[in-house]
C-alpha cells in the first residue's frame, strides 16, 4: 500500500426539498454530513450503513455523478470536486464505477462489445480495431466468452451481467473503482464467484475499491477497512478486524448484534434498538444517533462528538470515548 | 400456432412495404399511366360510376366527378401531393419535436422555455397556426411541407421529453456519463436510441393527419393550387356528392386509408427491428 489515492474532506450533500405551487425550497435533506477518510493505493474501504444513511451519495459524489454541497475530495494529487467540463471528463478514466443493478446499468441497445470498447473510444485512448481487441480481453478475463461479444445484455444472466459492468470499469485501467452494492441484486452463490472475481483483479491491477454495502459479512469478505454510516455521518472507520472484533460505536454494535451467525450454539446478544431512524430532512442535535442509543449521556444530546482516533486505525464518533 | 402468427406478421410487413412501394411508382410514373388529363373536365361523362357498376362510362375505371374528370388519373396524380406532403411533413416535424423534446428532457433551462412555448402554441389550433403561416410565406407545396413540419412538433416533444426525463436517470446513463462521453454523444447514443419506440408511434400517425391538413389548407386555397389534385382535396371535394356519387371520395379516402395503414404496419416493424430484445427473440 503506498501513499493517499484519495482524500475525501468534510464533504457534504444536501437535497433541497421543494414543495407547493412555485416549488420553493422549504427545507434540506442532509444526505451526506461531514465525512471525511482517506483510501490508500490498493486498499479496499467498505461502507456500511442502513437504507438511506447517504452511502451511495457519498459513492456519487466520489464519481462526481452528483455535485456535493460541501467539501472536498482529492483524487490522486488533483482536486477532483473543482473539476468541471472536459477536464472532468478526462479524470474520470481514473475512476470508475460498477453498480448495484445489472440489469438496468448496461444500454439494452448495444453489443457488449461496443460497451467495453466505448470507453476506450469516447476517450480516445485507442482505435477501433484495438478496442475491439481488448474489448474481448476484457470479456475473456472476467470469465466470458469470445463469442459473447456481438451478444446484447438481455441474453445475459444476472451475474453475467455484473461481470460486464466490471469489465467496462476495468476498460480505462482505473485507479479506484466505486462499487455500489455491486453483489446485492445477485444470488449468493454468484455473489462469492463476483467478489473473488473483485479481489483477484485488484491484486492483478493495484485497484483500489471503495465497496458500498449494506451486507456485513460481504463488506468483510473484501475490505481492508470498513466505513459505518449513519443518518448521513460516518460514526466510525476501522481496520477490518478491529472493527468486526471490537466495534465501540453503540450503532456499530447494534448492527453487528443484528447479523445472523451461522453457528450452532453461539449465544448472541442482541442489542434491538428502539424506534425509527430520524427524519433526515430534521436530524437531532449533537449526536446523531443520541435518540437510539442505549448509552446516551446529556453530551450527546448537545455536542456533536468529532471522528477521533481512539488507536492505532479505529477511529470513532462518540463520546463515551 | 406462434410460428404461425409469426409469418403472418413477416407477409404483413412485406405486403405493406409493397403497397408503399407501389403508391410511391404510381407517383414517380405517373403521366405514362393515367388514361386522361386529371383536369380534364366533361361536363357530359360527370359524376359517372365506377366501370363494374350499371350506368358506367367505359374508359374512366373508377368513375368521374362533379365536372366529369377522370377519378383513376386524379388519384394518381394526387398521390404525388399527398405522399410527399404526409411523409415530409412528418420528417419534418418528427426531427424538430425530437430535437428539442432531447434537449428539454436534459436541459432543465431549455425545458422551461420550449414548454411554455408548446403551450402557447397547443393552445391555437393546429389548422389556424399553419393558416396565418401560409398567408405570410405563401402557398404551394415546398411551403405546405414547412408549416405542416414546423407546426407538428409538439407531440414528439412532449413524449420525448418526459421519456428523456425518466431515462437520464437510469444506471446506464449515468455509467456513459462515468465512462466520459460527452453530452451530446450521451443524448445521440445513449438516450435516443433507447425511446425510438414512441416516436415511431406518433410519427405513423400523423401521416394521416399531414394528409388531412394539406387538404383542409388546399380546400381553403392556401395550400397547394386548385389545379393540382391531390387526396385531401378530393376528398373534401366529394363530400357533397356522398349520397349520389360516394365514389368521388370513398377511393381517395380508401388510399389514404391503404397508406396510413403500411405505414403503420412498416412502423411497428422498424421499432421491432431496433430493439434487440425482439429482433432475436
Amino acid at each position: 500500500m503506498g501513499g493517499n489515492l484519495l482524500e475525501v474532506r468534510n464533504l457534504h450533500k444536501q437535497f433541497p426539498i421543494r414543495a407547493g405551487l412555485l416549488r420553493r425550497t422549504i427545507g434540506h435533506v442532509n444526505a451526506v454530513n461531514d465525512v471525511s477518510f482517506t483510501l490508500g493505493t490498493g486498499e479496499t474501504l467498505g461502507i456500511v450503513g442502513e437504507s438511506g444513511c447517504g452511502k451511495s451519495t457519498l459513492g456519487r459524489m466520489i464519481m462526481r455523478v452528483t455535485d456535493p454541497t460541501g467539501g472536498t475530495i482529492m483524487f490522486d494529487g488533483e482536486s477532483l470536486s473543482e473539476l468541471h467540463g472536459a477536464k472532468l471528463r478526462h479524470a474520470r478514466r481514473k475512476f470508475q464505477m460498477v453498480f448495484q443493478d445489472p440489469y438496468a446499468s448496461l444500454n439494452p441497445k448495444m453489443r457488449v462489445e461496443h460497451i467495453l470498447a466505448e470507453p476506450l473510444l469516447v476517450n480516445g485512448v485507442m482505435d477501433r480495431e484495438q478496442a475491439r481487441e481488448r474489448a474481448v480481453r476484457l470479456l475473456q478475463r472476467v470469465g466470458l466468452r469470445e463469442s459473447d461479444r456481438l451478444r446484447f445484455p438481455h441474453q445475459f444472466s444476472g451475474g453475467q451481467r455484473q461481470r460486464i459492468g466490471i469489465a467496462r470499469a476495468l476498460a480505462l485501467s482505473p485507479k479506484l473503482i466505486v462499487a455500489d452494492e455491486a453483489v446485492s441484486a445477485l444470488d449468493v452463490s454468484i455473489q462469492s464467484q463476483i467478489l473473488n472475481l473483485m479481489l483477484d483483479l485488484k491484486k492483478e491491477y493495484g485497484l483500489s475499491y471503495i465497496f458500498i454495502s449494506h451486507n456485513l459479512a460481504v463488506v468483510r469478505h473484501i475490505s481492508d477497512r470498513v466505513g459505518v454510516m449513519y443518518l448521513g455521518h460516518l460514526v466510525e472507520l476501522a481496520d477490518k478486524d478491529s472493527l468486526y472484533q471490537n466495534p465501540l460505536h453503540p450503532y456499530t454494535r447494534a448492527l453487528l448484534s443484528s447479523a445472523p451467525v451461522a453457528k450452532r450454539g453461539v449465544q448472541r446478544d442482541r442489542i434491538v434498538l428502539q424506534g425509527d431512524v430520524p427524519n433526515p430532512a430534521n436530524p437531532p442535535g449533537g449526536c446523531p444517533f443520541h435518540t437510539r442509543c442505549p448509552q446516551a449521556m446529556d453530551a450527546c444530546r448537545t455536542v456533536k462528538p468529532a471522528l477521533r482516533q481512539l488507536e492505532p486505525g479505529h477511529a470513532v464518533a462518540c463520546h463515551l470515548y | 400456432m406462434k410460428r404461425l402468427r409469426g409469418r403472418m406478421k413477416y407477409a404483413l410487413v412485406w405486403f405493406s412495404a409493397a403497397v408503399l412501394a407501389l403508391f410511391v411508382l404510381l407517383a414517380v410514373i405517373a403521366p405514362l399511366i393515367v388514361p386522361h388529363d386529371p383536369n380534364a373536365q366533361n361536363l357530359l361523362t360527370r359524376l359517372k360510376p365506377p366501370v363494374w357498376l350499371h350506368g358506367a362510362k367505359a374508359g374512366f375505371l373508377l368513375g368521374t366527378d362533379n365536372l366529369g374528370r377522370d377519378i383513376f388519373s386524379r388519384i394518381v396524380y394526387g398521390s404525388r401531393v399527398s405522399m410527399t406532403v404526409g411523409i415530409l411533413a412528418v420528417c419534418l416535424s418528427g426531427a424538430i419535436g425530437t430535437l428539442i423534446g432531447l434537449l428539454s428532457g436534459f436541459y432543465n433551462a431549455v425545458d422551461q422555455v420550449m414548454m411554455r412555448i408548446a403551450d402557447i402554441q397547443l393552445a391555437f389550433p393546429t389548422i389556424l397556426l399553419a393558416l396565418a403561416i401560409v398567408a405570410v410565406v405563401g402557398g404551394g407545396m415546398n411551403n405546405l411541407i414547412l408549416v405542416l413540419g414546423v407546426t407538428g412538433w409538439v407531440p414528439y416533444a412532449r413524449v420525448v421529453r418526459s421519456e428523456v426525463m425518466s431515462i437520464r436517470t437510469s444506471d446506464f446513463v449515468v455509467a456513459a456519463q462515468t465512462i466520459g462521453v460527452t453530452e451530446t454523444r450521451l443524448l445521440f447514443r445513449h438516450i435516443l436510441p433507447n425511446i425510438v419506440a414512441p416516436i415511431i408511434t406518433i410519427a405513423t400517425f400523423q401521416v394521416a393527419s399531414a394528409i388531412i391538413a394539406e387538404s383542409s389548407l388546399s380546400f381553403l386555397g392556401l395550400g397547394v393550387p386548385v389545379n393540382v389534385p391531390s387526396w385531401g382535396n378530393m376528398l373534401s371535394e366529394g363530400q357533397l356528392y356522398l349520397g349520389t356519387a360516394w365514389w368521388i371520395s370513398v377511393f381517395p379516402g380508401i388510399c389514404i386509408m391503404l397508406v396510413v395503414l403500411a405505414i403503420n404496419i412498416l412502423g411497428d416493424a422498424v421499432r421491432d427491428y431496433m430493439d434487440p430484445k425482439t429482433r432475436l427473440g
